[in-house]
C-alpha cells in the first residue's frame, strides 16, 4: 500500500508536470501544421500565466482565470499574426522577439501579484470513476485543466484528421501557393491557427500559475515553451506523439528531481540536462524514417506568404 | 457554325501586364459549348496568364469576361468553379504530403467534397469523415475507370511520378462536372494509347456539351482534336483559325511568325557502330528508395550506348525512369539489394558519386525542373554554377568565380533563347518551358561525353523543342553518348537511333528505331510482348490497364 501510494503520488506529479507541455505543444502543432512557426511560445505562456493569475486574484473566480489565461496568450499571438502574417516579417525573428517581449510584459503586469497566495484549482473527482482502485486516483481526480488538456488532444486529433477544415489547414501548411491557387484564404487560416496556438500556450501558463504552483513569479515558465516547441518536432507533428512526448518529458523531469532528492552522486546540472538529452536521442531515432517526416512535416513552415506573389 | 446563342465564355480586350512585360494585350476569345478550342502559342506568349485570368487566379488590368452572355466577375478560383470552369494546371497544384484522396477533396467545393450530393446536411457530408471519404473514393474510382485514368486513392503525392500526378488533376476536374474544362498541356506525359484514350474522353465530353480549352504545343494533337484554334504571339491574338484548313506546319508558322526550321535528326546510317562504347550498364538492380513507398525497383537493366548514338527509353510515368536516372548519375546511396556495374568510357563507376561522375563526363537533366533540375529560390547564374562548376571551372581555390558563372549563364540564355530578365532572375520566376531550355542548355554547355536527359522538351513549344533536339543531335555528332528518357514516344521515334521501353523497373531489349512500329512500342511500354516472352500473360495494353486497376483495388483496401 505504501509503495503503491508513493508510486501514485509520483505518477500524479508527472501528470501535473506534463499538462502545461501538452497544452502548449498541441497549440504550436496546429499553428505549425498551417505553416506558422511561432517561436514565441515561452512569451505567450508567461502572459497567459500572469493574466490567469491576475483574473483569479481580482475576481476570485477560477473560470475567469482560465479564460483570461487563454485570452492573454491569444492576445500576444495576435501581435505575432500582425507582424509575421500581416506585415510579412520573418517568423523566426518575430517569434524570438515575442518571447523576449512576453517575459518583460508579464513581469511588468505581475509586479503587484508577487507574493499573493492562491489555493489552486479545485480537484474534480469524477463520480464512480474516481473510486476505481489505483486508476481512479490516477486519472479521474484532477483539476479541470488536466481533463481539458486530454479533451483538447482528442479534439485536435479529430480536427486534423477528420474534418475538412483540418484538411484545409494541413494543405495550407504543405503548400500555400497551391492552396491559394485553389482559392483558399491562406492568411485567414494561418491567423486562426496562430490565435489557437496562442490560446493554448495561454492555457499552459494558466495551468502553471493556477494549479502547478498556484502563485505568480517572474519567468515561472522556466523554458517550458522551448520544450513544447521541441516536442512538436519530436512528435513529427502528430498529436498522439505529443502526448507521449509531454509525459515522457514530465516523467524524466520528475524522476531526475526525485533522484536528486535521494542524493544520487551525479551533479544536479547533469540531471537537469536529462530531459533535453532524452529529446535529442528520441529525435535522432525518429528522424531515421524520412518518409514519415515527409508525410507529416508541413513543407511551408516558417515561410512568409503574400497573395500576389 | 450558325449558332446564334451567346458563347459559353467570351473574353473581350483582356489585358495584363507584369513589371517589365505585357503578358496579354487586348485578347478576345469565344468559347462555345461542345467545342474543343485550341490555345496555341510559344513559351511566354501569354497562354498561362490568360488561363489564370479565366480561372480567377490573376486579376486582369483591363477587359471583361462574359459567361453565357452575362458579365461575369471571376474574382477567385472558387467563383470560377461555381460557374463551372475547371482547370488542369500546368504546374501541378498538388499538396505533396497529402494523399491523392485528400488532394482531390481539397479541389472540390465543400459540400461536394467527399460527398454525397443530396447528403449535404448530414455529418457525413462534411468533407472528411469516413463515410464521406468512402463515397469520394467510389466517385474517384468511377471516373478513373470511365476515362482510363488509374489512381491509387491512398498514396501520398510525393511518392507519385509526374504522370500519375497529372491524372489526379484531371480526375479532380472531371469530378466537378464542369461546363468548361481548361487543359494546359495535358498529354505531355501520357503514352500514345493514353493520349488516344484521353482524346476519346475529351470528344465524349464535348459531345455532352462541354467546352474544352486545350493548350498544347503538339500541333499534331491540335489538328487531330480541335476545331478552332486561337493563336497567341507576344501576348496578342494573331489569328483565330479553323483547324481543318490548316496543317501542323502552317500552324507552327503562324505561331512563330516564321517557318519551322527543317532538320533531319537522324544519324546517317553509315555512322552506326563505328564509335567506342561510352556508357555500359550491366545487370543494374536497385532497391526502391527508402521512405518512398511508390518507388520502383530497377531489375537487371542492361544498356550499352556508343559515342554518337542517341538511345531512347520510352515508358509510362512511374515505371522506374526517375530511379534509372538517379542510379546512372550516381545520386543514389548504396543499399542492400543493389547490384550491377556501370562503366563510363570503360572506367568502373562503383563508389563514384554524382560529382565524380560529372568529372568523368556524365551530365544529366532530371524530369522535375524545380527541386531536381534547378533550385527555385536561386538565380540562374547560381543554378548554372551548381552543376557546371566542375567542367566549366567555375570554382577557384574554393571560391566561386562569380563573373565566369554569370558569363556561362548568359551564354546559355542567349544560345537557347531563354526568356528571362537576366541571369539574376530566380529560377522560380521563369515559365516552365523557359526553365527547361535553361537546364538543358546548361548541361549541353558543359560538352558532356555522356548525357542522360529526361523529358528534354516537356512543355516546350515546337520551335524551342526543335532547337533542343537539334542540339542533342549535334552533341551526339561530336561523339557523345546520349540517353533520352521520355514519355513522348513521337519524340523518341524521331530523335533516337535505338529505342527501348521501361516498364515496372525492367528495360526491354533495345530496337533499331527505324525497324520498330509505334504499336509495338506501345506494347513494350505496357510490359507486354518483348521478344515474345510476355505475350502469353499480358497480351494487350488493355490487359495492362486491368492489371493496374487490380493493384489499385488492393491499395484502396
Amino acid at each position: 500500500m505504501d509503495i503503491s501510494g508513493i508510486l501514485i503520488a509520483a505518477l500524479l506529479t508527472i501528470i501535473t508536470a506534463a499538462t502545461p507541455l501538452l497544452f502548449a505543444a498541441l497549440g504550436e502543432l496546429v499553428a505549425e501544421k498551417s505553416g506558422v512557426l511561432n517561436l514565441g511560445v515561452e512569451g505567450m505562456i508567461l502572459l497567459g500565466a500572469v493574466c490567469g493569475f491576475a483574473a483569479v486574484v481580482f475576481t476570485g473566480n477560477a473560470a475567469a482565470g482560465i479564460v483570461a489565461g487563454a485570452l492573454g496568450g491569444a492576445a500576444l499571438a495576435s501581435v505575432f499574426a500582425l507582424l509575421a502574417l500581416g506585415l510579412q516579417a520573418s517568423q523566426v525573428a518575430t517569434g524570438l522577439a515575442l518571447t523576449i517581449f512576453g517575459v518583460g510584459l508579464s513581469a511588468l503586469l505581475g509586479q503587484d501579484l508577487v507574493g499573493i497566495a492562491y489555493a489552486g484549482l479545485p480537484k474534480i473527482a469524477l463520480p464512480v470513476l474516481s473510486k476505481l482502485p489505483v486508476v481512479g486516483q490516477l486519472l479521474f481526480n484532477h483539476d479541470i485543466l488536466v481533463y481539458l488538456s486530454w479533451a483538447l488532444l482528442a479534439a485536435v486529433v479529430w480536427f486534423l484528421s477528420r474534418t475538412r477544415a483540418g484538411l484545409v489547414l494541413r494543405a495550407v501548411g504543405d503548400s500555400h501557393a497551391v492552396a491559394h491557387a485553389l482559392g483558399y484564404s491562406v492568411l485567414r487560416i494561418r491567423l486562426f491557427a496562430t490565435l489557437f496556438g496562442g490560446a493554448c500556450a495561454g492555457l499552459a501558463g494558466a495551468y502553471l500559475s493556477l494549479a502547478y504552483s498556484p502563485l505568480w513569479i517572474e519567468n515561472m515558465s522556466a523554458g517550458r515553451g522551448w520544450i513544447a516547441l521541441a516536442l512538436v518536432v519530436f512528435a513529427t507533428w502528430r498529436p498522439w506523439r505529443v502526448l507521449v512526448g509531454a509525459y515522457l518529458f514530465g516523467g524524466i523531469t520528475i524522476a531526475q528531481l526525485h533522484a536528486q532528492a535521494l542524493g544520487v552522486g551525479v551533479p544536479a546540472q547533469v540531471m537537469s540536462m536529462l530531459p533535453y538529452l532524452a529529446t535529442i536521442a528520441v529525435l535522432v531515432l525518429i528522424s531515421r524514417d524520412r518518409g514519415k517526416i515527409k508525410r507529416n512535416a508541413p513543407a511551408c513552415i516558417g515561410k512568409a506568404f503574400h497573395p500576389s506573389s | 457554325m450558325s449558332d446564334t446563342s451567346p458563347p459559353l465564355l467570351s473574353l473581350r480586350g483582356m489585358t495584363k501586364s507584369f513589371p517589365g512585360v505585357v503578358a496579354n494585350q487586348g485578347v478576345d476569345l469565344d468559347l462555345r459549348g461542345g467545342e474543343i478550342h485550341a490555345l496555341l502559342g510559344e513559351n511566354g506568349a501569354g497562354k498561362s496568364t490568360l488561363v489564370q485570368m479565366i480561372y480567377g487566379v490573376l486579376k486582369a488590368d483591363a477587359g471583361r469576361m462574359l459567361w453565357r452572355g452575362q458579365a461575369a466577375d471571376i474574382r477567385d478560383p472558387a467563383a470560377a468553379r461555381a460557374l463551372g470552369i475547371a482547370l488542369v494546371f500546368q504546374h501541378f497544384s498538388l499538396f505533396d504530403s497529402l494523399s491523392v484522396l485528400e488532394n482531390i477533396a481539397l479541389g472540390l467545393p465543400p459540400d461536394d467534397a467527399a460527398a454525397g450530393r443530396g447528403n449535404r446536411n448530414s455529418a457525413a457530408g462534411r468533407g472528411n469523415s469516413i463515410a464521406g471519404r468512402a463515397r469520394l473514393r467510389d466517385r474517384i474510382h468511377a471516373i478513373s475507370a470511365r476515362y482510363g485514368l488509374p489512381l491509387h486513392a491512398d498514396r501520398h503525392v510525393y511518392q507519385l511520378s509526374v504522370g500519375e500526378r497529372q491524372r489526379i488533376e484531371i480526375v479532380r476536374c472531371l469530378l466537378q462536372a464542369p461546363r468548361l474544362l481548361i487543359m494546359d498541356e495535358p498529354t505531355s506525359v501520357l503514352t500514345p494509347q493514353e493520349t488516344a484514350r484521353l482524346f476519346e474522353t475529351l470528344r465524349q465530353l464535348a459531345a455532352e456539351g462541354l467546352a474544352v480549352l486545350y493548350i498544347s504545343h503538339k500541333l499534331d494533337e491540335i489538328t487531330a482534336l480541335c476545331r478552332r484554334a486561337t493563336i497567341l504571339r507576344g501576348g496578342r491574338v494573331v489569328d483565330c483559325v479553323e483547324v481543318a484548313s490548316e496543317s501542323a506546319r502552317s500552324l507552327a508558322a503562324r505561331m512563330m511568325g516564321e517557318e519551322l526550321p527543317d532538320a533531319d535528326l537522324r544519324r546517317p546510317a553509315a555512322a552506326a557502330d563505328a564509335k567506342a562504347l561510352r556508357l555500359q550498364v550491366t545487370g543494374l538492380s536497385r532497391a526502391p528508395a527508402a521512405g518512398v513507398a511508390g518507388g520502383v525497383a530497377l531489375k537487371a537493366i542492361d544498356l550499352a550506348v556508343r559515342g554518337g548514338e542517341i538511345v531512347g527509353i520510352a515508358g509510362v510515368a512511374g515505371n522506374g525512369q526517375d530511379e534509372l536516372l538517379t542510379a546512372l548519375c550516381g545520386a543514389a546511396d548504396g543499399r542492400p539489394g543493389d547490384a550491377g556495374r556501370i562503366t563510363i568510357d570503360g572506367r568502373d563507376c562503383a563508389g563514384a558519386g554524382a560529382r565524380a561522375r560529372r568529372r568523368m563526363g556524365l551530365a544529366a537533366v532530371p524530369a522535375e525542373r524545380l527541386g531536381h533540375g534547378a533550385v527555385a529560390a536561386m538565380s540562374l547564374a547560381d543554378n548554372a554554377f551548381l552543376t557546371a562548376f566542375e567542367r566549366r571551372r567555375l570554382l577557384k581555390l574554393g571560391f566561386i568565380r562569380a563573373r565566369a558563372c554569370r558569363r556561362f549563364a548568359a551564354e546559355v540564355v542567349a544560345k537557347f533563347k531563354v526568356k528571362a530578365p537576366g541571369v539574376d532572375a530566380l529560377a522560380a520566376s521563369l515559365s516552365g518551358g523557359n526553365l527547361q531550355k535553361f537546364i538543358v542548355g546548361r548541361e549541353l554547355g558543359q560538352a558532356p561525353g555522356i548525357l542522360i536527359v529526361a523529358q528534354p522538351t516537356w512543355g516546350l513549344d515546337a520551335g524551342a523543342a526543335q532547337t533542343i533536339r537539334v542540339a542533342l543531335r549535334a552533341l551526339a555528332e561530336r561523339g557523345a553518348a546520349i540517353v533520352v528518357i521520355s514519355q513522348d514516344l513521337d519524340e523518341l521515334m524521331e530523335l533516337s537511333d535505338r529505342i527501348g521501353a521501361i516498364c515496372a523497373g525492367r528495360l526491354s531489349r533495345l530496337h533499331d528505331t527505324r525497324a520498330v512500329s509505334v504499336e509495338r512500342m506501345g506494347l513494350l511500354m505496357a510490359g507486354a510482348g518483348d521478344d515474345g516472352a510476355g505475350v502469353a500473360t499480358v497480351a494487350t495494353v488493355t490487359a495492362g490497364a486491368t492489371t493496374e486497376s487490380a493493384t489499385e483495388t488492393r491499395h484502396a483496401d
